[in-house]
């Protein structure tokens, strides 16, 4: 039974979480902490506070180590499944069957028309990394960030995996000193906002 | 060798990719499109739209679809594990040792130093969409799509699946040609 609802709860998630990833947070919320209770409210909040402070997409860290803790392996495999299946076989058999229209003329004006919305899409997305990284480095330190990365990535053609480890570096072995009371003042700043 | 690619080509967007998976959409077109030629720009945005348009997490979406192309079902089965197992071992591996250090301003500051990398990364691509709509459906009809787009997504709040679905709409009638 314990298997089932596992797998109900994160199908259900998966399912409803249009927008990505993030989007799906405040449903994982409802169904583990409000429906389920499987965990409390505090113990969810440290996990969140703790899968967005690792790599990787949010959904399935949160999935997995939630199933984990229900029903040990078995429940991470199928929690991470339930979230991720469904949407993934959606998404084959629509691309592969318009694929086999692809020369009528409206499947090509389809494709032309959609390209545009997705990069307002992207360009919000932007615009919201952005902000965000204002909050917490200041304009200046962000457009040095910024200018210093489109230079390596795009001109240089470094790859951006190495420019982010770097910087993933700087963080870890950088002093703190004030700097260290500064950032846990935006911390707290963001988290609010 | 293929299944090593796809592998690497999924593995690295999901240990580098901070900040949930949005995060990880340059990094998946740097590896697919630039360094694999798996893919053009235009597949990419095909396949990015259409899987903004279906619910579920992003990166997972993009790996066993780009998997799945590549390689079948065990093509799409890697990718989707090299996306989430590197990051869920971690995450579960890792927890007592991290529980100690969430509230750690190393931490928080890993997050903070890349975003204006991913802000780059991502305004790239969006700048590449909109020269590749230019390039295959002139100046005017790229305007009005980003406009009316926008004004929909941002101003009225439409939901995004709505607005996909409607452009593939407007394309299908007026640009179908």
């Amino acid at each position: 039974m314990q298997h089932w609802n596992l797998f109900l709860a994160f199908f259900r998630v998966g399912m409803l979480g249009y927008g990505g990833g993030p989007s799906s947070i405040p449903l994982v919320h409802k169904e583990v902490v409000e429906k389920y209770k499987w965990l409390s409210d505090d113990d969810f909040a440290d996990i969140l506070a703790l899968g967005n402070s690792l790599p990787g997409p949010i959904a399935t860290k949160m999935a997995g180590y939630i199933g984990f803790r229900v029903s040990g392996v078995l429940g991470m495999l199928n929690a991470v499944l339930a979230t991720i299946i469904p949407t993934i076989a959606i998404m084959i058999v629509l691309i592969t069957s318009l694929n086999s229209f692809r020369d009528q003329p409206w499947v090509n004006g389809m494709t032309q028309a959609v390209v545009p919305v997705v990069g307002v899409m992207l360009a919000k997305l932007t615009y919201d990394f952005i902000k965000k990284a204002k909050v917490s480095l200041g304009w200046l330190n962000t457009i040095l960030l910024g200018a210093g990365s489109l230079i390596l990535i795009e001109w240089a053609g470094v790859h951006p995996g190495l420019v982010i480890f770097a910087l993933l570096l700087v963080a870890l072995i950088r002093p703190m000193g004030k700097k260290g009371e500064k950032s846990k003042a935006y911390v707290r700043k963001e988290q609010s906002s | 060798m293929i299944y090593w690619k796809i592998f690497i080509a999924f593995f690295i967007p999901g240990i580098v990719g901070y900040g949930g998976g949005p995060a990880s959409i340059p990094l998946v077109e740097n590896e697919v499109v630039e360094r694999f030629n798996w893919m053009t720009v235009s597949e990419f945005s095909e396949m990015l739209a259409m899987a903004n348009a279906l619910p579920g997490p992003i990166a997972t979406k993009m790996a066993g679809f780009i998997g799945f192309q590549q390689g079948g079902i065990i093509g799409s089965f890697i990718g989707v594990f090299a996306t989430v197992a590197p990051s869920l071992i971690l995450m579960i591996g890792l927890l007592s040792l991290l529980y100690k250090f969430k509230d750690s301003p190393r931490v928080k500051t890993m997050t903070a130093l890349i975003r204006p990398s991913i802000a780059i990364l991502l305004g790239v691509i969006a700048f590449q969409f909109f020269r590749n709509s230019y390039f295959s459906s002139g100046a005017l009809q790229t305007i009005l799509l980003i406009g009316v787009s926008f004004f929909l997504l941002e101003r009225v709040k439409v939901h995004p699946a709505f607005v996909i679905l409607g452009s593939l709409m407007y394309g299908a009638i007026f640009l179908g040609s």
